[in-house]
């Protein structure tokens, strides 16, 4: 407990020492002409180790800063930034970005967000649970993860490595609208991934456990158990044969297909047309039975914040209500091109809550609405065109038949259009992955183009 | 004393004898090897969008990377203030984990100079700003000039000047200037409510003046070509049908389709992975791997290219290093740590995104040697297949051996003649099988643009790639129909 209180007061000094050198950066923008200005500033340190087969592989200790500002003057904006927080280096960004911004256009759209946005206050979030951890400590928990995992079952031959991660650091935000806030916030994390061999064949696979607060992960031995399990049952695996079937994309990846829609309904890819999605707003999108909620303010969450990186409060949010898309992401740059106001999104979403009331199940349940179909568990490339929807990706998985997983499955790619596949969603699981941005279970999608054999 | 020694070094105050030590203390503690790598950089981008220039940008890094290793062990600090006590402090803090080694001694530094691969030039005062701007203008207007369709178009600029300084135990002394140039050009076409985006460019290890040089065989300067070759590519997906689903032959075209070569072979072939037997490609040094038409390369060496670099950056000269010939493999790419493990010679692939990284084994230029076949030889083999002479990008699973590659431009090849234009599609194999597939080799060898960015465990780095037409055989094609 003594030790928490002193990390914890010592956080604070740091984090007032940075809130000062932010208002100097400030008013040095200011003196040499700028009549808007915006910096953040972030320091972050920790402990990396891995090990790989019982043995130390590296340790790393990372100390990280960076600052950014960006000023603006007479409409023009310029940027920089710096890893360098010396004085003369912070001198030197500011001068710099006031000297861009003799060079770049003038622009109605650019600016501060409005100043009656702002998080002036912003609450505490419970972000910030330091844990002091030895540098013996870190290893004998990677060791433990992978040992877990080695010892599962002869078939897992070799490993690449289990890691553990600690870092503590901090964000501070000002602008010239007189806002200057900033919060602490910790990371821990362990993974392991491991490699199992069969015949001819070799895979891997990996497990991951992830919290703000240390006594918050999962054990060792399940990160271990869980990657052992994967990697185990990706072996002997077998294509499958060209042809439209049921997909069913579990948890852990089918935050990428809500990725995918975030991109079409950010502000950026509306003001440039460059979505399937433009002119969306009220429309049906999904299903009926599908909402999405978001909840910027839950403590401890990974993707909280109480302001966005433009300063601007965040609030909750109902992204889709009964299938019908209700709010596009906005920053205040995309807001004011769109004649729209800013919904506090400039640097991503934040904690989002993906609900299927009455068409959802846990994960057994889930193969059974699937019946006979493909159950996809890796997706491989950037095949996604969200300018007009097109879809195709490398996939892996298992053959499902009669709602019973078969066999492994692995080298198809599975092929479609996001519009279809958001109207042709079947069921989203109640089997939530708590570890991301996005909470959501596995999804059920009706039907999409398979390339196998 | 050169320029990158006095501003990375004596302006902070660090001599020889400050690095010695620095290294000789880690040593005492039975490292096999430590290094020191500090580093300076400046990066700047500008952003033309809707005919106004709205973004400018400049970025600062500098600092130094610490590194002990013992074994298999490797400790590693940080710090972004380059002083002699910060040196210290993070020399303290990596040589923390060596518990066991040989006890090796520091060598005297010797400084041999590397053969440069490209000029000490700083790019970013190679134009002023007002003609920095006045290109991205000058290319906007020239996209929207040679089509009408087109609605939009974002030109972007950036210029980075990276200075580097290793010292080692080994007695390795060296310093590089790398400087990098990109131009790109990105356009949105409308035709009948229906819209595509596409965008090209180009870049190189040299300054800004590239952009106004016409490239070998063409007949105007390169930033008016990746205004063009944006357009053109825009305008071909506009009108592209389904692509089919299932298994094909593909013929992949000259130059950045090899990024085929760097997900399905460049990745397996990093001595990391073989170290560790993770990789599909492990323990197969001598064996036929890909079709015996295949010699593949990786080379540093290249004058200009993004890739290239004089020194990697533990201080090992750039090298043209022979991967494949005719099918078989020759060895595996190494940075030190691993050839040593593996009882081979570093082969100048040791490379780190920053100081804030550590080293690994990575590529440099990966390309294909030219074969015997015309291209026109090639598509006219193929009865019902595909043409892809574009790519977007691509990953690779080592373990597996399985990659993909998602194309940007395609075409159905029907009876031996390129047709209809077809839609983005995924495609998938697997790396040694795929590339024993490999049926036909053009006479075209040809190198990509100098645009492409490679990640790997979080780190990225500008590489290059290139190959000849190709044939394969049969590959899986993640279209709709």
């Amino acid at each position: 407990m003594s030790t928490d209180s002193k990390s914890q007061d010592l956080m604070t000094k740091q984090l007032t020492e940075v809130k000062t050198r932010v208002a100097k950066v400030l008013e040095l923008a200011k003196s040499l002409g700028a009549d808007g200005a915006e910096v953040a500033m972030s320091r972050q340190q920790g402990l990396s180790v891995s090990t790989r087969m019982g043995e130390v592989e590296n340790v790393e200790f990372t100390n990280d800063g960076a600052l950014g500002i960006t000023v603006y003057q007479d409409g023009r904006k310029g940027s920089a930034s710096t890893a360098d927080l010396s004085e003369q280096a912070l001198n030197k960004a500011v001068t710099a970005a006031v000297n861009i911004a003799k060079y770049t256009s003038v622009d109605d759209c650019s600016g501060l967000a409005d100043k009656d946005l702002l998080a002036m206050n912003p609450q505490d979030l419970d972000l910030y649970h330091p844990h002091e951890i030895s540098t013996e400590a870190a290893i004998e928990l990677a060791k433990e993860c992978e040992q877990s995992a080695l010892s599962a079952d002869e078939r897992i031959c070799n490993s690449d490595g289990a890691s553990f991660d600690s870092f503590t650091g901090f964000k501070v935000y000002g602008n010239s609208h007189g806002q200057l806030v900033g919060y602490p916030s910790s990371r821990h994390s362990l993974s392991c991934v491991m490699i199992a061999s069969e015949g001819d064949d070799m895979e891997r696979d990996y497990a991951y456990t992830v919290n703000r607060d240390f006594s918050l992960l999962d054990s060792a031995e399940n990160v271990g158990l869980a990657a052992s399990k994967e990697v185990l049952s990706r072996l002997q695996p077998q294509t499958i044969a060209t042809g439209k079937v049921p997909v069913l994309f579990r948890a852990d990846i089918a935050n990428t297909i809500w990725g995918h829609f975030i991109a079409a309904i950010s502000g950026g890819n509306l003001y440039r047309k460059s979505s399937f999605l433009l002119d969306a707003l009220g429309n049906d999108i999904f299903p009926e039975f599908l909402n999405i909620s978001e909840r910027p303010h839950i403590t401890k969450a990974l993707a909280s914040s109480a302001f966005d990186s433009e300063g601007v409060l965040t609030k909750d949010r109902e992204i889709i209500t009964d299938g019908a898309l209700q709010t596009y992401l906005l920053t205040s740059y995309s807001a004011r091109k769109l004649g729209l106001s800013t919904t506090g999104h400039a640097g991503g979403i934040h904690n989002w809550l993906v609900n299927a009331k009455g068409h959802d199940g846990e994960f057994d349940a889930m193969l059974k609405t699937l019946g006979t179909g493909l159950l996809v568990t890796e997706l491989m490339g950037q095949g996604v065109n969200v300018v007009n929807g097109d879809y195709s990706r490398g996939a892996s998985g298992f053959w499902v038949e009669n709602g019973e997983i078969t066999y492994p499955v692995s080298e198809i790619t599975i092929a479609g259009n996001l519009a279809d596949m958001f109207k042709g969603i079947v069921a989203v699981g109640s089997d939530v992955d708590m570890r991301g941005s996005i909470r959501t279970g596995s999804v059920l999608i009706d039907e999409m183009q398979v390339a196998g054999h | 004393m050169n320029s990158v020694e006095k501003a990375l070094l004596t302006d902070s105050h660090i001599d020889d004898e400050i690095l010695a030590k620095t290294l000789a203390s880690m040593m005492g503690r039975k490292v096999d090897y430590a290094d020191l790598y500090f580093q300076a950089s400046q990066h700047e981008s500008w952003v033309l969008e809707d005919g106004i220039v709205k973004e400018g940008s400049y970025n600062i890094e500098r600092g130094v990377g610490v590194r002990a290793i013992s074994g298999e062990k490797t400790g590693f600090a940080y710090s972004d203030d380059i002083s002699p006590i910060a040196l210290q402090q993070a020399a303290d803090a990596a040589k923390g984990i060596a518990d066991a080694g040989t006890g090796a001694q520091v060598k005297a530094f010797t400084r041999k100079p590397a053969i440069q691969m490209y000029q000490s030039v700083e790019p970013l005062g190679s134009l002023s700003q007002e003609q920095k701007i006045e290109l991205l203008h000058q290319v906007e207007a020239h996209a929207r000039q040679v089509d009408s369709r087109v609605k939009q178009v974002i030109a972007s600029l950036s210029g980075v000047y990276d200075t580097v300084l290793v010292s080692a135990s080994d007695g390795t002394y060296a310093t590089d200037i790398r400087p990098l140039v990109r131009l790109n050009c990105s356009v949105l076409v409308e035709d009948n409510g229906k819209r595509e985006r596409a965008s090209a460019g180009g870049g190189a290890r040299t300054d800004y003046s590239y952009f106004f040089e016409v490239e070998p065989g063409a007949n105007k300067a390169r930033y008016l070509s990746y205004a063009e070759e944006a357009v053109r590519q825009a305008l071909v997906n506009l009108v592209a049908i389904e692509a089919p689903a299932g298994n094909f032959p593909v013929v992949l075209g000259a130059g950045w389709p090899a990024v085929l070569l760097h997900e399905a072979v460049g990745h397996g072939l990093e001595g990391d992975f073989n170290r560790k037997g993770s990789s599909a490609f492990s323990g197969k040094v001598g064996q036929q791997v890909t079709s015996e038409l295949c010699t593949i390369v990786d080379d540093g060496t290249l004058a200009n290219r993004r890739g290239s670099i004089s020194i990697d950056d533990e201080g090992t000269p750039g090298q043209y290093n022979v991967l494949i010939e005719k099918g078989i493999l020759k060895g595996y790419m190494q940075d030190k740590h691993n050839a040593s493990l593996m009882g081979v010679a570093p082969t100048g692939n040791g490379r780190r995104e920053s100081y804030a990284h550590l080293p690994m084994p990575r590529m440099t230029n990966t390309y294909m040697l030219a074969g015997e076949s015309s291209p026109e030889e090639i598509i006219k083999s193929v009865k019902k297949g595909i043409f892809a002479p574009n790519f977007a990008g691509g990953q690779v699973d080592i373990t597996s051996g399985k990659f993909v590659f998602t194309s940007s431009e395609a075409y159905l090849i029907e009876d031996g003649e390129i047709t209809s234009p077809i839609k983005g599609a995924t495609l998938i194999g697997n790396g040694p099988e795929a590339m024993k597939k490999v049926s036909m080799v053009g006479n075209d060898l040809k190198l990509d643009a100098g645009v492409g960015v490679c990640g790997k465990d979080g780190q990225s780095i500008p590489v290059g790639v290139g190959q000849p037409t190709l044939k394969v055989d049969e590959m899986t094609i993640g279209g709709t129909q």
